[in-house]
């Protein structure tokens, strides 16, 4: 059934039109061109749709856009500054430690950093493995987006 | 696109038994991280939902005068995991929904959804089985139902609940069930994370006061028969028995009545009987050590 509503993604509220049988990713990626949100195995296990919903990280694959009318989006397109001229200090940490290789679980993986951001904390090696543990990643063997991660959430170097 | 014939949205928990009520064969879906994937794999079509995720009334934990933990149905993993009253009196329990698909899924996925689902594997199931844990069950009547989780699980993905009738709604765990226990969960898996149990195996143990005897005992398993299981023939055996080797060596499947694991494609009959002598006595000790035995 066709349905109106609002979207807030990033910061912006969005009016848009929607079927109700869709899911998040295809909501995000179809009417809003937010195209970091990756379709993977859409059954949940790979986190390459993950966003933040209200801070949380969540796979947008198993969730309904209907689901998200009045709760807060976040993409890894809405870590742009306005200019778009500077890289969110995370995307510089994956670029710096070479974490990124086919990219394609990247914008999950920066999404679940920007949680354990977010809550101020340090986080230990083992720590972040079991954080990350939602992202399959095929291409890195994972240490350099735990290096990443170190460089954002990790124990301060003495 | 999810087959999906009608959305239904309720407010409240009378509103969801409205609903289930004068539409036949409506679904309730919590988390999603379960119905949905039911969909994806074509095992429920074209069907009618009632989204229940977003009711207040239906979230949070709350310890009462009695000291009996309550836990509201749609209740996330996440929330259950960083409680403060869940950590300190049943960290077991913690460590159980930890344990849970992948952080993302944790952040979404709810208790009531696990048990509800009736899945022979649900993690959270097996230490609600030993915390003799109450279900508290409203019916479009009106009434509250109140039964033991251990006559929850009829067959494999299926409940006692009265689909077209009745809502799970409040997890009970009473401080005689908890206070002076030690538990444990193993949960045995292929990998740390995504995984689904090839077995699972809680016990709860209570000492004597010189710490040599076993005043109480509860062991269950999960992915070991038809449905997640106490043992209560072992639980006879052990309980007033001494705390030694002795003792937990009795923790073995020729000891158990209630048990019938079988071939799957995960693993092997016999491998998992190896797992039921293995992490029954490691949880056991574990169980045993945390209330300052052996």
């Amino acid at each position: 059934m066709l349905k109106i509503i609002k979207l807030k993604v990033n910061g912006k509220v969005n009016e848009i039109s929607i079927d109700d049988r869709e899911s998040l990713t295809d909501t995000l990626r179809n009417r809003l061109g937010l195209t970091s949100v990756k379709k993977g195995c859409e059954a949940g296990e790979c986190g390459a749709c993950t966003i933040l919903l209200d801070g949380k990280t969540i796979n947008s694959c198993i969730y309904l856009t209907v689901w998200a009318e009045g709760k807060d989006i976040i993409t890894v397109e809405g870590l742009a500054t306005e200019n778009n001229d500077f890289l969110h200090p995370i995307q510089k940490a994956f670029v710096e430690e070479a974490a990124v290789q086919c990219g394609f679980c990247t914008p999950g993986l920066i999404l679940t950093t920007l949680e354990l951001m977010n809550t101020g904390k340090k986080y230990t090696r083992e720590e972040t493995r079991e954080a990350i543990s939602g992202h399959l990643c095929r291409c890195t063997g994972y240490e350099n987006i735990l290096n990443a991660l170190d460089k954002i959430v990790g124990p301060e170097k003495s | 696109m999810y087959d999906i014939k009608k959305i239904h949205q309720a407010n409240s928990v009378q509103d969801v038994l409205r609903i289930i009520e004068e539409n036949p064969n409506t679904k309730i879906i919590s988390g999603g991280t379960d119905v949905l994937i039911k969909m994806k794999e074509r095992k429920l079509k074209d069907v009618e939902i009632v989204s229940i995720g977003d009711i207040s009334e239906l979230k949070g934990i709350s310890i009462d005068g009695n000291g009996t933990i309550i836990i509201k149905a749609a209740t996330c993993f996440i929330d259950i995991i960083t409680n403060a009253d869940i950590l300190r009196h049943i960290p077991t329990l913690a460590k159980a929904c930890n344990q849970i698909g992948s952080p993302q899924i944790r952040n979404i996925a709810t208790i009531g959804g696990n048990l509800c689902n009736g899945a022979v594997s649900a993690d959270v199931v097996p230490i609600l089985l030993v915390l003799d844990a109450e279900l508290h069950i409203n019916n479009v009547n009106g009434e509250v139902r109140i039964i033991d989780v251990n006559d929850l699980h009829t067959g494999p993905g299926q409940t006692s609940l009265d689909d077209g009738k009745e809502i799970l709604t409040e997890i009970h765990i009473k401080k005689v069930n908890y206070q002076g226990y030690g538990f444990d969960y193993f949960k045995y898996g292929k990998r740390n994370a995504m995984e689904i149990a090839t077995l699972g195996c809680a016990t709860g143990v209570k000492l004597n006061e010189e710490k040599n005897k076993i005043a109480d005992f509860k062991i269950s398993y999960s992915v070991a028969a038809p449905t997640p299981r106490r043992c209560r023939s072992l639980e006879r055996l052990i309980i007033g028995e001494d705390v030694s080797q002795d003792t937990i060596n009795l923790i073995k499947p020729e000891n158990i009545e209630e048990l019938k694991p079988r071939d799957s494609w995960r693993a092997s009959k016999d491998f998992r009987l190896q797992l039921i002598k293995e992490i029954g006595r490691r949880t056991a000790i574990e169980a045993i050590r945390s209330q300052g035995g052996m």
